[in-house]
């Protein structure tokens, strides 16, 4: 079958290795600066960056699943924050090394997103949302009352970073080594044949049915690459913050996550990391000033759902779509 | 299961039925998902305490309790909601924000601590029924949730606004066209349902306590009951209210760790098959 590319696609067809060499040497210059940012950081402000990257990545895990299948989860705090427990339980409690307890974490949050997605592909739009906030709760009320394993309320803490990682800038680069790859990863998975069969679902289910594509399958493999994404995120925050408790898997988590992929811009990819920055600078700042964080988080929610629900850099896109339409039609009227 | 549970049961099931009616009502007829039902439930539960508290009548705290969630979902129908019309999710998102400052902001005024709102003289005590002594105020409540779904029950099939409430859920242009003004049809099913949530915020308040977190274990347990029942149907509250119910006091009875996990595990496992729940109808 024929993909029809976007229509922004179109005009730059033509050119495309051209456009291709330009986007590589974005992503490397984008890269290159992200890694010599701490040099001009205070630690303090190395680790905000640190936690803009690990947030990045589990916005942008949302953002595959609600750009690309239109399918908003609200679970996805909720695996983020299980590869964590995982985390921090296997090197506290059982005495795994750093390796082992990522491999278990992350190997944890894909067999939980994998069940999510037994259950809750086959619904859609505001269902999937439900199914989905109901599947974060379980998780919550197991961490919460399951208290020999978990700590219940106490959560579980321990100086889990290895010594080579103690340092603020080690960490960070740590981190950047693995989200640069991953979220091109992610990029190239969304934009890879499955991911164009994806968007074909969210587009028509039942036209992608009748082409002969199993369209519950895909839509399983990409909750699941999602939630083992989510959950390489999930990892990194437990050697962030050595510690874990029930408001890491709580749904205040998954909606945080979810309004860092808003802001950026659902279908954005790469917006996750502007939303992610944007909503921990936010935080940062608010609460210098006032303990309301959960209101001021509430309110840019409402704001975003009023005024802008495309997201920064979805607006930003838009722009740029009807600049370069508005440009093409001049030349073509000239 | 003892006698004791089983009533426990019921009594829960019969706040659920109140709750989870106002919220069924809302998502099946106007198609709004609102997270905020909680939040509801515990301003209405907090005033109504305050309320209860400070004039020492019980009714009048019931009162105060349905109107100021009623007047908060008017702000949230009238002032919010509208500008995010047709949106199914920009919708659902955006009254869960409105839940987060609601319960920010309850923190607020009323602090962390936890709340019983005080059981009228007459109702306190308790009763002998089936061979156990059981409080009196959880008879109350099941007597009250069952007068609640049998009033709603009635408004819906025989009065007018029933009629147009179910007319507008089937076709509304069609309703529309023959002249009503179905955004106030609307903005009444908003209001009931609010309103709804603001009393069951009252009754649980003396048998459950208020706490800042009271309103998303609610919201959750609504969740589950309108998804198990089916979205607008009022019959399908009642029954999946009493599955819910039961299943919870037994679940904290036999597995108190796994408690969420025997609601939720039957109920995600009931939409991989039946993804409109046991009443529901595609619309």
């Amino acid at each position: 079958m024929t993909t029809t590319r976007e229509p922004s696609a179109q005009p730059a067809a033509g050119h495309l290795p051209q456009a291709e060499l330009v986007r590589a040497t974005l992503a490397i210059a984008i890269v290159v600066l992200a890694a010599a940012l701490p040099l001009a950081l205070t630690p303090y402000q190395t680790g905000l960056a640190t936690e803009v990257l690990i947030f990045g990545i589990l916005a942008m895990s949302i953002d595959l699943l609600a750009g690309f299948a239109d399918r908003t989860s609200l679970a996805h705090g909720a695996i983020f924050g299980a590869a964590a427990y995982v985390v921090v339980y296997a090197i506290e409690q059982a005495g795994a090394s750093p390796l082992v307890a990522i491999a278990l974490g992350i190997t944890a949050a894909t067999a939980i997103a994998a069940v999510f997605a037994l259950l809750a592909v086959r619904t859609s739009g505001v269902y999937f949302l439900l199914l989905t906030l109901a599947l974060g709760m379980i998780v919550w009320g197991i961490c919460l009352r399951w208290t020999d394993v978990t700590g219940g309320e106490n959560g579980l803490r321990g100086n889990i970073r290895p010594a080579i990682l103690v340092p603020h800038r080690n960490f960070y680069w740590a981190v950047l080594a693995v989200a640069a790859p991953l979220s091109l990863a992610m990029w190239r998975f969304a934009h890879s044949p499955f991911g164009l069969t994806l968007r074909g679902i969210r587009d028509s289910e039942t036209r992608m049915q009748s082409l002969g594509y199993h369209v519950t399958l895909h839509l399983f493999i990409g909750f699941t690459v999602s939630g083992f994404c989510a959950g390489i995120a999930g990892a990194m925050y437990a050697f962030f913050n050595n510690f874990v408790s029930p408001s890491t898997v709580s749904l205040a988590q998954s909606v945080e996550a979810l309004l860092m992929a808003i802001v950026g811009g659902i279908g954005t990819l790469f917006g996750a990391f502007v939303g992610a920055a944007t909503i921990i600078l936010l935080q940062n700042i608010v609460s210098a000033y006032t303990e309301r964080w959960p209101t001021v988080l509430g309110l840019v929610f409402i704001i975003v759902m009023i005024f802008a629900p495309e997201g920064i850099v979805g607006t930003i896109i838009r722009a740029q779509h009807a600049w370069r339409k508005e440009r093409s039609l001049r030349t073509k009227g000239k | 299961m003892s006698v004791l549970q089983i009533l426990n049961g019921l009594t829960f099931a019969a706040l659920l039925v109140v709750v989870a009616s106002g919220f069924t009502l809302i998502f099946g007829l106007l198609r709004i998902v609102n997270l905020a039902h909680g939040a509801l439930y515990l301003l209405g539960g907090y005033i109504g305490f305050t309320v209860a508290t400070r004039t020492g009548s019980f009714m009048l705290g019931g009162v105060t309790a349905v109107a100021a969630a009623a007047a908060a979902g008017w702000v949230l129908s009238e002032g919010l909601l509208r500008f995010v019309q047709g949106h199914e999710l920009r919708q659902v998102l955006l009254t869960l924000g409105v839940a987060f400052v609601m319960n920010d902001l309850a923190l607020v005024v009323w602090g962390g601590d936890t709340f019983t709102v005080p059981i009228p003289e007459m109702l306190r005590g308790a009763v002998h029924v089936f061979g156990v002594f059981y409080p009196t105020y959880r008879l109350f409540v099941l007597v009250a949730g069952c007068l609640i779904f049998g009033a709603l029950w009635l408004i819906l099939q025989r009065t007018r606004i029933g009629a147009l409430i179910r007319a507008g859920v089937d076709d509304v242009e069609m309703v529309e066209a023959s002249g009503i003004n179905i955004k106030r049809v609307f903005l009444i099913t908003f209001l009931m349902g609010s309103a709804l949530a603001g009393f069951g915020g009252l009754l649980g308040g003396a048998f459950l306590s208020l706490y800042p977190s009271a309103d998303a274990e609610i919201l959750v347990f609504s969740l589950a009951v309108v998804i198990i029942g089916g979205r607008g149907s009022l019959v399908g509250v009642a029954a999946s209210s009493l599955l819910v119910g039961l299943l919870n006091t037994f679940g904290q009875v036999m597995f108190p760790e796994l408690a969420y996990f025997v609601i939720f595990g039957p109920m995600a496992v009931l939409l991989a098959f039946r993804p409109l729940g046991l009443f529901g109808r595609a619309a």
